[in-house]
């Protein structure tokens, strides 16, 4: 059974006061998260995620579609009891002290008394606020509110956790520490859901990610699947001070620095290159191999949304 | 009730107590002391008149203005501060959610209340030096002020599941104020005719019928209140705080959380 079906969610708000427009957020989505993973739901921002984990969470309605989690439709209550939710820039009620609120949100959980002051406890240590725990939560630090919201997403144990940009506020320290936490997480078999604008973040952590862009979801797969259907690039650099003619007419983008000409070319184009080169006694400074990260799959995959984007939207 | 709309209930106590609403209640002690050293060397005659009148007023003022002044924030302040997030991701339903604050600020209002008629009653202990059997009237005026004050938290309620807080606060008190002049109204709409019947009829029999619920005159001149009219006032104040809330519920229900 997948942790998460949606099932053509799909989101258009109206905006304006007088004159309502409809404002498309998230075109009909849909897409699978298997139990037990972690899954990073990427986009810039606007794109669209925080939309997604609105209408998740029963916050905002759909405007056609549904979903269901765990195997039950995303509305039913008991489903609720199963989850939980960082919310983007978490706030909470301040004039409550940490502790207090982190007790108010078990019972709402309806978790019973006992259990609810170990966790409590437990998950003070977990996200390194035990210390803090007595201070009211005005006196909080962004980066200290971050994690009482994580807190108390994990708080009732739950199967599934969403978590909306998880890592915005922290420290590295505290990046770190979040990471550290979802791969614990992980290994106690729980599904993580998270989205983010920050790819490092997503890169090392991820079994699948879904890549979305203007409320459209541009790509799923493994992080691996998707950086290596990007072709391989180098970078090659050599000594001159302008660029031969018989350089220009491959249509390489170079760049002149210096003494230097700077050009990234296609894995595949290397060999024709370098005996434009040598042809043209340039004298050949390196060349390295430019990995492919999710980022520049990222930006490349971003751009062509971009060239097309008359015709898909 | 649920466990859910107890603990909304008690939390929403919480965040009244630690706003520091309850030091109204110095301001209502201070103002009602002083009235009453005031009054006491004015007129020996009047003294207990006036201070059943001015204290059950003040009770009931003070209890409007705190219903208001919190009601309005209730749904639309944590909507904007998205505190509501992480408690509606958890099993809690909207309605509970709704009828949780009901309570929690119904409650705040009574604890209020009764502090607040402990001072009248301490007031007319210093002017009058004794009780009489007529002085337990006043059980039945605090009585209607809570029911009114009952109506008023629903309405405003009502009114933050779908404004700001400021236009909330506008809607309300004007209700309040409309509503304490209920019969007058329907007196009015009752020498008209035509279309301008129509709408003060509707206007009248709309908003909350207030007047009724003002006992404080005539018990002050120790005149008994009819049981029918306790009777009646009980069923419309509940009808009326249910329908309000039941209003609040269906639009919340069904509200895009910014
Ligand atoms: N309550 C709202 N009313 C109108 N438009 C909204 C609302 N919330 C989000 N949007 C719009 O929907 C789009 C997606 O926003 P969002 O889901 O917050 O993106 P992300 O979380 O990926 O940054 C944006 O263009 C945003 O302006
Ligand atoms: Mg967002």
């Amino acid at each position: 059974m997948p942790a998460i079906e949606i099932l053509g969610l799909e989101k258009t708000y109206s905006v304006g006061f007088w004159r309502k427009r409809p404002k498309r957020a998230l075109y009909p989505l849909q897409l699978t998260v298997e139990e037990g993973e972690v899954f990073g739901f990427l986009g810039p921002n606007g794109a669209g995620k925080t939309t997604t984990l609105k209408l998740l969470m029963g916050l905002v309605f759909p405007t056609a579609g549904s979903a269901r989690i765990l195997g039950q439709e995303w509305t039913d209550p008991a489903v609720k009891a199963q989850i939980g939710f960082l919310p983007e820039q978490p706030y909470f009620y301040d004039y409550l002290t940490a502790h207090e609120l982190l007790n108010y949100y078990g019972q709402l959980s309806g978790m019973p008394a006992k259990d609810r002051n170990r966790r409590v406890e437990e998950v003070f240590h977990q996200v390194g606020l035990h210390d803090v725990r007595g201070i009211q939560l005005r006196k909080f630090s962004k980066g200290m509110l971050q994690r009482v919201g994580i807190a108390q997403a994990i708080l009732h144990d739950p199967k599934i956790v969403f978590f909306d940009e998880p890592m915005s506020g922290l420290d590295p320290m505290g990046r770190r520490e979040v990471r550290d936490l979802m791969e614990e997480l992980k290994q106690k078999g729980k599904t993580v859901f998270f989205s983010t604008h920050i790819l490092s973040d997503a890169e090392t952590l991820c079994d699948r990610v879904a890549i979305i862009h203007k409320g459209l979801l541009r790509s799923v797969g493994a992080v691996e699947e998707l950086t290596s259907s990007v072709q391989g690039k180098v970078e090659v650099i050599w000594q001159g001070t302008e660029i031969p003619a018989s350089i220009k007419v491959l249509g390489v983008e170079c760049h002149l620095s210096g003494e230097h000409v700077r050009a990234i070319i296609a894995e595949n184009q290397q060999d024709v290159f370098i005996d434009v080169l040598r042809r043209e006694r340039q004298r050949l400074v390196s060349i390295t191999p430019v990995r492919t990260s999710l980022e520049s799959y990222f930006v490349e995959k971003l751009r062509h949304a971009e060239t097309t984007a008359g015709s898909a939207v | 009730m649920n466990s859910r709309i107890s603990h909304i209930a008690s939390n929403t106590f919480r965040e009244a107590v630690r706003d520091r609403v309850l030091y109204n209640l110095i301001a209502f002690a201070l103002l009602l002391s002083g009235a009453a050293i005031l009054v006491g060397k004015i007129s020996i005659a009047i003294e207990k008149l006036v201070v059943i009148n001015l204290g059950l007023t003040a009770v009931s003022l003070f209890g409007v203005v705190i219903a208001i002044f919190i009601g309005i924030g209730l749904v639309s302040k944590e909507i904007e501060k998205r505190t509501l997030y992480t408690v509606l991701s958890r099993p809690v339903r909207r309605w509970e959610f709704i009828v949780g604050k009901f309570f929690g600020l119904a409650g705040t209002l009574a604890v209020n209340t009764f502090f607040m008629a402990l001072g009248v009653f301490l007031a007319l202990f210093y002017v009058s030096h004794t009780f009489v059997r007529a002085d337990a009237l006043i059980f039945v005026a605090l009585y209607f002020i809570i029911l009114e004050f009952l109506i008023i938290c629903a309405l405003a309620l009502l009114f933050s599941s779908f404004s700001s807080p400021l236009l909330s606060a506008v809607f309300a008190f004007s209700l309040f104020v409309v509503g304490s002049f209920a019969e007058d109204l329907r007196n009015f709409a009752a020498m008209t005719h035509g279309i301008t019947r129509w709408l003060a009829t509707g206007t009248a029999y709309l908003v909350p019928n207030f007047s009724a619920f003002n006992v404080i005159t005539s018990i002050a001149h120790e005149q008994p209140v009819a049981g029918q009219l306790i009777f009646h006032n009980t069923l419309y104040a509940f009808f009326y705080a249910l329908m309000a809330l039941s209003g609040a519920v269906l639009i919340f229900e069904y509200r895009d959380l910014k």
